[in-house]
C-alpha cells in the first residue's frame, strides 16, 4: 500500500485532467446543449426542454438510420462473423497460397472508407458502373441500386460485409493460432470428423475471440460514417441514414447543434447500453 | 450550393496553388496588416484570377498582406460557426446571403459595411446594382458587399427537342411544360436530366412553383410569419408531384449529383435541363461532358420557368443566387478598400471576361460575351423581383427541409400537407 501512493499521485492527476477536459467535459457540454433551440453562432441562449428529443423520436429519418443500425448489427453478426469465421479456417491451414489469400481478404479492411465508398459509387453507377456493365452483358437495363429507395440499403449492406470480414477474420487467424495443436492430435487420435473436431474443439477454444469479434461487430456498426457519407449522403429519401451520417445531415450540416447535440446524447446512451451490457453478459469471463 | 465544377485534376492544381501562396505568404511576413481571404473556390481558373488581383493590390500597398484560407464547399458550412467565433477568425469570406448571413450577423461576429457603403456621399454603393446591395441588406444595414449573382432558368437540346417535335418558344404555362415532357418522353427521349442526389438542384422545382403560384406578395408574406401551409404552396406543391408521376429523369437520378445531372445533359442524353446561368457556356459544358467536348451554344436553347394559368407569378419574377464578400468584426481596416479593389468595374471586368461570373458591380455587363449570359443580364436589370435560393434565403434549417421535400414531393413519396407541415415546424423553430 505504502508503495502506490507516490505512482497515484505522480500518474493519475494528468490522465485524469485529460480525461476530464476531452472526454468529460464535452458530453456534458453536448448533454446541455441538447436542451436549446441552438444554431452554434454565440452561446445557446434559448432553453426548450426536452423538445429536441421529442423531434427526434417524431423524426421518420431517425427511425430509418435506428432502423438500419440494428440490420447493420444483424447482418454483421449473422453473415459477415461467420464469414469470416469460415475463411479463417480455410487460410489458417498451411496450405499453398493461404497467405496470399489472407492478403487479399484483408486487402478491404486496409482501404479507407471514405475510398471505399467512392469505389463502389463508382461499381453502383447505373450508366458506367461495374454492375451496369454485367448487366448490359447479359442484355439488361441496368439497375440503379443506389437510387432506389428499397434496395439502396442493401446495397450498402453488401460493401460493409465486403469491407469489414477481412478484419474479423484476423481476428480468427490470431485466435486459432492460439489453439494448442496437441488438442486437436488429440480429438483426432479419438476419431472426431472434421465437423466435430470444430464444433467441438476448435469453436468453444475460441469462444473469446468470437465474444470480442461480435462486440467489435456492434460497437463498429453504430459509428457507421465515414463510408455511406461517399457512398449515398444517406438518400435517396434517407434511406441509407444511420444514427452518426443522421447525427451529421440534421445537426451539423443544419446548423441544428441543439439538435444535433440531442441525437448524440441518445447515440451515447445507445451505444453505452449495449457495450456495457454485453460486456457484463457474454464477456464475463473473457 | 456549388457552383464549382472541378475535376481531380484542378483539386491538385489547387492544392500546389494553396502551397505556393503560404511561401509567399512567409517572405512577406514584414508586412503590417494580414487580410485573410477565406473561399471556397474549386475552380483553378477563378482562383488564379483573385491571386493575381491581391498580388497587384499587394503591389500598391506594402504595408497589407493578403493570405488566401480555402475550405470545401461543405466543410466550409460545417467549419464557418465554430471559426467565427475563434481567435482565427478569417478577415473575409464568402457568403449567399438570406437566414445564413442572417444567423451570423446576429452574434456580432461581423462588421458591417454601411459605413464604407455610404462615404463620400455614397459613392461605393453607387458602383453596384442596387438590388444586389439590397439582397444583402438586413434592417437597412449592408451586411456583405455584393459580389456575383444569377438566375436559374430551362436550358434545352434543340435537336432533340426537333427530333420530338416540340417547339420550345410555345412553353409559357405549367401545362405547356408537362405536355412538352409527355411529347418528349414518348419519343423516347429523356425529358429532363435531375440531380436528386444532392436535393437542392430539385429545390428549384419547388421554388420556382411556389413563387409562380403566390407571387412576390404571397411569398414575402409566408416568408414574414404567414408560414408554408396556405393553399399556394399546397398547389405548388402538387404541380410538383405531377411532373414526378409523368417520370421525367433520367433513370437513377434520385442518386445523381448536380455534375451528374449536367453530364447527362452535355452529353445529349436528356433534353433538358433546369440550371444556373452559365449552363449553356462553352466552358460548362466542355467541364460537365464526359467526352470533354458537350454541346455547342448554338445546339442550345433557352426558356424562362413556365407560368401557371391565373396565378400572380409573373416571368420577371426570377430566382438565383446572389452572393457577396463578407468582413468580420476583428478584420483589419484595410479590409474594405481592398474589397472595394477586388469589385471595381475594372477588377469585375477581370472577372467576368476571365471567369464568365455575372458580377453585381454596375458596367461589367459590357464584358459578357455567351449570348444567354448576355439574355440574363439583361433580364436580370428588368426583373421584378430576384428571389435568392430558398437553401440559403430560408436559412440553413429550413432551407434543408425545403431541399429535402423537394425530392420527396418529385419522387411522389409525400402528400403536399405532410411536406409543407415538416418545413412548417423547421419554420417555426427559427422564428
Amino acid at each position: 500500500m505504502r508503495g502506490k501512493w507516490p505512482v497515484l499521485v505522480l500518474f493519475l492527476p494528468p490522465a485524469l485532467l485529460l480525461f476530464t477536459v476531452f472526454v468529460i467535459l464535452p458530453m456534458g457540454e453536448a448533454a446541455w446543449y441538447s436542451f436549446y433551440n441552438w444554431n452554434g453562432y454565440g452561446l445557446p441562449s434559448q432553453w426548450i426542454g426536452f423538445k429536441n428529443y421529442e423531434l427526434i423520436f417524431r423524426n421518420g429519418a431517425f427511425r430509418n438510420a435506428l432502423v438500419n443500425n440494428g440490420l447493420i448489427i444483424f447482418i454483421s453478426i449473422c453473415v459477415q462473423v461467420p464469414l469470416a469465421l469460415w475463411l479463417a479456417t480455410m487460410v489458417s491451414r498451411s496450405i499453398k497460397g493461404a497467405l496470399a489469400f489472407r492478403l487479399l481478404f484483408f486487402l478491404p479492411y486496409v482501404l479507407a472508407d471514405v475510398a471505399a465508398g467512392m469505389i463502389w459509387r463508382f461499381v453502383y453507377d447505373g450508366e458506367f458502373g461495374l454492375v451496369a456493365g454485367i448487366w448490359h452483358f447479359f442484355g439488361a437495363a441496368p439497375p440503379f441500386w443506389l437510387a432506389d429507395k428499397q434496395v439502396a440499403f442493401y446495397a450498402v449492406l453488401g460493401v460493409i460485409v465486403w469491407k469489414y470480414f477481412g478484419f474479423h477474420m484476423m481476428l480468427f487467424i490470431a485466435g486459432l493460432q492460439a489453439i494448442d495443436k496437441s488438442v486437436l492430435e488429440a480429438a483426432d487420435i479419438d476419431g472426431a470428423t472434421g465437423w466435430q473436431k470444430f464444433y467441438r474443439v476448435t469453436l468453444p477454444l475460441l469462444g473469446s475471440t468470437v465474444r470480442l469479434s461480435v462486440f467489435f461487430a456492434v460497437v463498429g456498426s453504430l459509428q457507421l460514417f465515414d463510408m455511406i457519407m461517399p457512398l449515398t449522403g444517406g438518400g435517396p429519401s434517407n434511406a441509407t441514414q444511420t444514427l452518426v451520417t443522421f447525427l451529421y445531415s440534421f445537426g451539423v450540416m443544419r446548423m441544428q447543434v441543439g439538435f444535433g447535440s440531442a441525437v448524440g446524447v441518445v447515440l451515447f446512451i445507445i451505444c453505452v447500453t449495449l457495450a456495457f451490457s454485453y460486456k457484463r453478459i457474454f464477456m464475463r469471463n473473457d | 450550393m456549388n457552383h464549382g465544377f472541378a475535376r481531380p485534376w484542378r483539386d491538385t492544381l489547387l492544392l500546389a496553388v494553396s502551397a505556393v501562396t503560404l511561401f509567399s505568404g512567409v517572405t512577406a511576413a514584414y508586412a503590417q496588416s494580414t487580410i485573410k481571404w477565406l473561399h471556397l473556390e474549386a475552380n483553378a481558373d477563378r482562383l488564379k484570377t483573385w491571386q493575381d488581383i491581391a498580388a497587384a493590390y499587394e503591389a500598391e500597398h506594402p504595408d497589407v498582406k493578403i493570405e488566401f484560407q480555402f475550405l470545401e464547399n461543405e466543410a466550409f458550412k460545417a467549419k464557418l460557426p465554430t471559426l467565427l467565433q475563434s481567435n482565427d477568425a478569417p478577415s473575409m469570406f464568402y457568403t449567399w446571403g438570406g437566414g445564413v448571413l442572417k444567423a451570423q450577423t446576429e452574434t456580432g461576429a461581423l462588421r458591417d459595411v454601411t459605413a464604407a457603403m455610404d462615404a463620400d456621399g455614397g459613392a461605393w454603393r453607387a458602383t453596384f446594382s442596387q438590388a444586389a446591395v439590397d439582397g444583402l441588406s438586413i434592417d437597412g444595414k449592408v451586411w456583405a458587399a455584393p459580389y456575383q449573382w444569377g438566375q436559374v432558368s430551362f436550358f434545352y437540346n434543340k435537336a432533340l427537342f426537333e427530333q420530338a417535335g416540340v417547339d420550345a418558344t410555345t412553353i409559357k404555362t405549367w401545362d405547356d411544360f408537362l405536355g412538352a415532357v409527355e411529347t418528349i418522353k414518348a419519343a423516347g427521349i429523356v425529358p429532363i436530366a435531375g440531380g436528386g442526389g444532392e436535393k437542392w438542384p430539385i429545390h428549384f422545382y419547388w421554388s420556382y412553383l411556389a413563387m409562380r403560384e403566390l407571387g412576390k406578395d404571397g411569398f414575402e408574406a409566408a416568408k414574414n410569419g404567414d408560414g408554408f401551409t396556405g393553399e399556394g404552396f399546397v398547389r405548388a406543391s402538387q404541380k410538383l408531384i405531377d411532373l414526378g408521376a409523368l417520370s421525367p429523369f433520367q433513370e437513377g437520378y434520385l442518386g445523381a449529383t448536380w455534375p451528374d445531372a449536367q453530364a447527362v445533359f452535355a452529353d445529349g442524353r436528356a433534353a433538358m435541363i433546369l440550371g444556373f446561368q452559365n449552363t449553356a457556356t462553352v466552358q460548362n459544358q466542355t467541364n460537365a461532358a464526359t467526352d470533354g467536348k458537350g454541346l455547342t451554344t448554338d445546339q442550345i436553347g433557352r426558356f424562362l420557368f413556365p407560368l401557371i394559368d391565373g396565378a400572380p407569378g409573373v416571368a420577371t419574377d426570377e430566382f438565383g443566387g446572389l452572393n457577396g464578400w463578407v468582413v468580420t468584426a476583428n478584420a483589419p481596416p484595410e479590409t474594405e478598400d481592398f474589397l472595394k479593389y477586388l469589385l471595381d468595374q475594372d477588377n469585375a471586368l477581370l472577372q467576368v471576361k476571365q471567369n464568365g461570373i455575372l458580377s453585381t458591380t454596375l458596367g461589367a455587363e459590357s464584358a459578357v460575351e455567351d449570348p444567354y449570359m448576355q439574355q440574363i443580364v439583361t433580364e436580370m436589370a428588368q426583373a421584378t423581383w430576384h428571389q435568392n435560393f430558398l437553401d440559403q434565403d430560408l436559412g440553413p434549417n429550413v432551407g434543408r427541409v425545403v431541399n429535402d421535400m423537394s425530392v420527396e414531393l418529385v419522387s411522389g413519396e409525400i402528400s403536399p400537407e405532410d411536406a409543407l407541415q415538416q418545413i412548417e415546424d423547421a419554420f417555426s423553430l427559427e422564428m
